[in-house]
């Protein structure tokens, strides 16, 4: 029998994360940002029922870049978690922190195992407080690290690029209507700077909105009402966003 | 296994198993012994005293559906709470009221309400009107061994179907028998007399306010007959609840508004204690 050639632990775990990257890469990027209300998820997405962000439980929503059916599994697993936890003891005990924290787990145990492939898929978990400072979101990379983000975040291939750019532009107390411009203006960014128009009906938006009165804050934005709400960004008109309000 | 929700430890295995959307169904899978209907009940003797909910009521209207409920809870032949809460949301577009012994009513619409939530986010779209009422009858059969020893739940259930574009109701027996009902019905002790009273007072051409009316009407009506069913409770301001589900979704009417219509009914029945009287012919 041969012997195995030698691969050290270093290498081991530098070619699991360039594969998962790697996969990670092939999706679209997707940002998640605060606003005044709330928090909002955008991202490119030509299917209309094949979703990238969905509601896990009253104020956590659940945003995923890369593989579906492996991004899709751990939503199901997240509700399931949710909804379990919500019933055996109570609704207000289920925080995205400890939803973020199994994500890790599991992320991070998959990761390391050598009996099974890396998962190729980014998350980011967030939950709508009742203000602004209550917010929370948590961006969840292939290896099961946790990053507490604050403002805005960016997953997907072009994550960094996009990152630096909300970085720079993103402001406190936003109106909805400005960040989702801030948003559209961000991913419609190619690598090498160039921009280009992503229409209307190719975008996914969703919000968790915090002055919803239902115990749910999740809810989509689709149709006429985004693009009034693109209407009104546009119609805000100048570099800086102006302070005009959504419809 | 109980301790895989509590700890911060990975998701296990069963969480990731593509499987079905339903929340009953994974728990059956996952942790049986935390669905109601899989208690192991000891040997009783005797019937177990435990508060049981009384009169519920719901009616019709064109583009929608009242349900609502009296306060009361007794125990045998003692008022065991005046202010419990026996209708509740089911989801956006339905709700349910609960007669029968309160503790596991209240428990079942718990997990009544967090199957459609579970499937709705699991699927991305609501259950049917009847797919939901279906459910229901599921789980009140689960509760048969139960039921057999004298804890029966029996629930109404009311809802805007937003495919027909109305408001529907479905009545059930201990056993999940199903029953579709037109116009108004009504379930627990106290029903037979509001049953009654909406029998003379139903028109199909009710406006919502009107609709509102009637349910109270009725609530009052059983409440005069049937010691269990609780009035409203002016000294105390405990007023039936009322919620109205119509296209816009589900509606709870507010304590204000609940209470005006419950004391314009008060003041009529000073002058004519029987209520509003039909036309003999």
């Amino acid at each position: 029998m041969s012997t195995p050639f030698y691969v050290s632990p270093q290498q081991a775990m530098a070619d699991r994360a360039e594969y998962a990257r790697k996969g990670i890469a092939r999706g679209r990027s997707l940002v998640v940002l605060q606003f005044a209300d709330g928090i909002v998820f955008v991202g490119e997405n030509p299917s209309r029922a094949l979703h990238k962000f969905s509601e896990i439980y009253d104020r956590i929503g659940f945003a995923a870049a890369g593989k579906y059916n492996e991004y899709e599994n751990l939503r199901i697993g997240g509700v399931r978690y949710a909804d379990l936890r919500g019933y055996t003891y109570d609704r207000d005990d289920v925080t995205a922190r400890g939803l973020a924290n199994v994500y890790a787990q599991t992320l991070g145990t998959i990761f390391s195992s050598a009996a099974e492939k890396p998962y190729e898929v980014e998350l980011v978990v967030a939950e709508v407080g009742e203000t602004p400072e209550g917010d929370q979101i948590y961006r969840l990379p292939h290896d099961g690290s946790i990053v507490d983000e604050h403002g805005s975040v960016a997953v997907g291939g072009n994550a960094e690029q996009i990152s630096t750019y909300l970085d720079q532009r993103h402001q406190e107390g936003m109106t909805l209507a400005e960040a989702l411009k801030l948003a559209v203006q961000a991913l419609s960014r190619d690598t090498n700077g160039s921009e280009r128009e992503i229409p209307a009906e190719r975008l996914e938006v969703a919000v968790l909105d915090r002055t919803r009165p239902q115990k749910r804050k999740f809810r989509r934005i689709t149709g006429g009402q985004l693009s009034r709400l693109l209407d009104a960004a546009n119609g805000g008109g100048t570099e800086d966003a102006g302070s005009e309000d959504a419809e | 296994m109980e301790a895989n929700t509590r700890s911060t430890g990975r998701l296990p295995a069963a969480f990731l198993t593509p499987g079905s959307s339903s929340f009953m169904d994974f728990l059956s899978e996952h942790q049986p012994e935390i669905l109601p209907g899989n208690r192991q009940l000891p040997p009783t003797q005797g019937v177990i005293e435990a508060p049981h909910g009384t009169t519920i009521v719901a009616a019709t209207f064109p583009g929608g559906v009242v349900l609502a409920g009296d306060r009361r809870a007794t125990m045998g032949n003692v008022i065991a709470q005046r202010d419990i809460e026996k209708v509740f949301p089911a989801d956006e577009y339905s709700a349910v009221g609960i007669a029968g012994t309160a503790g596991l009513a209240v428990e079942m619409v718990k997990l009544f309400q967090l199957e459609l939530e579970h499937f709705e986010k699991v699927e991305g779209a609501q259950l049917s009107l009847e797919g939901k009422a279906n459910r229901l009858s599921t789980m009140i059969r689960s509760n048969l061994g139960m039921a057999m020893q004298g804890l029966a739940v029996v629930p109404l259930f009311a809802g805007y179907d937003v495919d027909r574009g109305k408001g529907r109701i479905f009545s059930y027996d201990v056993t999940g028998g199903r029953s579709e009902e037109l116009n108004y019905a009504a379930t627990g002790s106290g029903s037979i007399f509001a049953r009654g009273a909406m029998k003379k007072l139903f028109r199909d051409d009710l406006s919502e306010a009107e609709a509102t009316t009637l349910v109270i009407q009725a609530l009052y009506d059983a409440a005069d007959d049937d010691s269990a069913t609780g009035g409203p409770d002016v000294a105390r301001r405990i007023y039936p609840i009322v919620t109205v589900i119509t296209d816009d979704g589900f509606r709870r009417l507010t304590e204000t508004e609940a209470s005006e219509i419950a004391r314009s009914i008060l003041e009529r029945r000073l002058e004519q204690p029987d209520g509003p009287r039909a036309a003999l012919l």
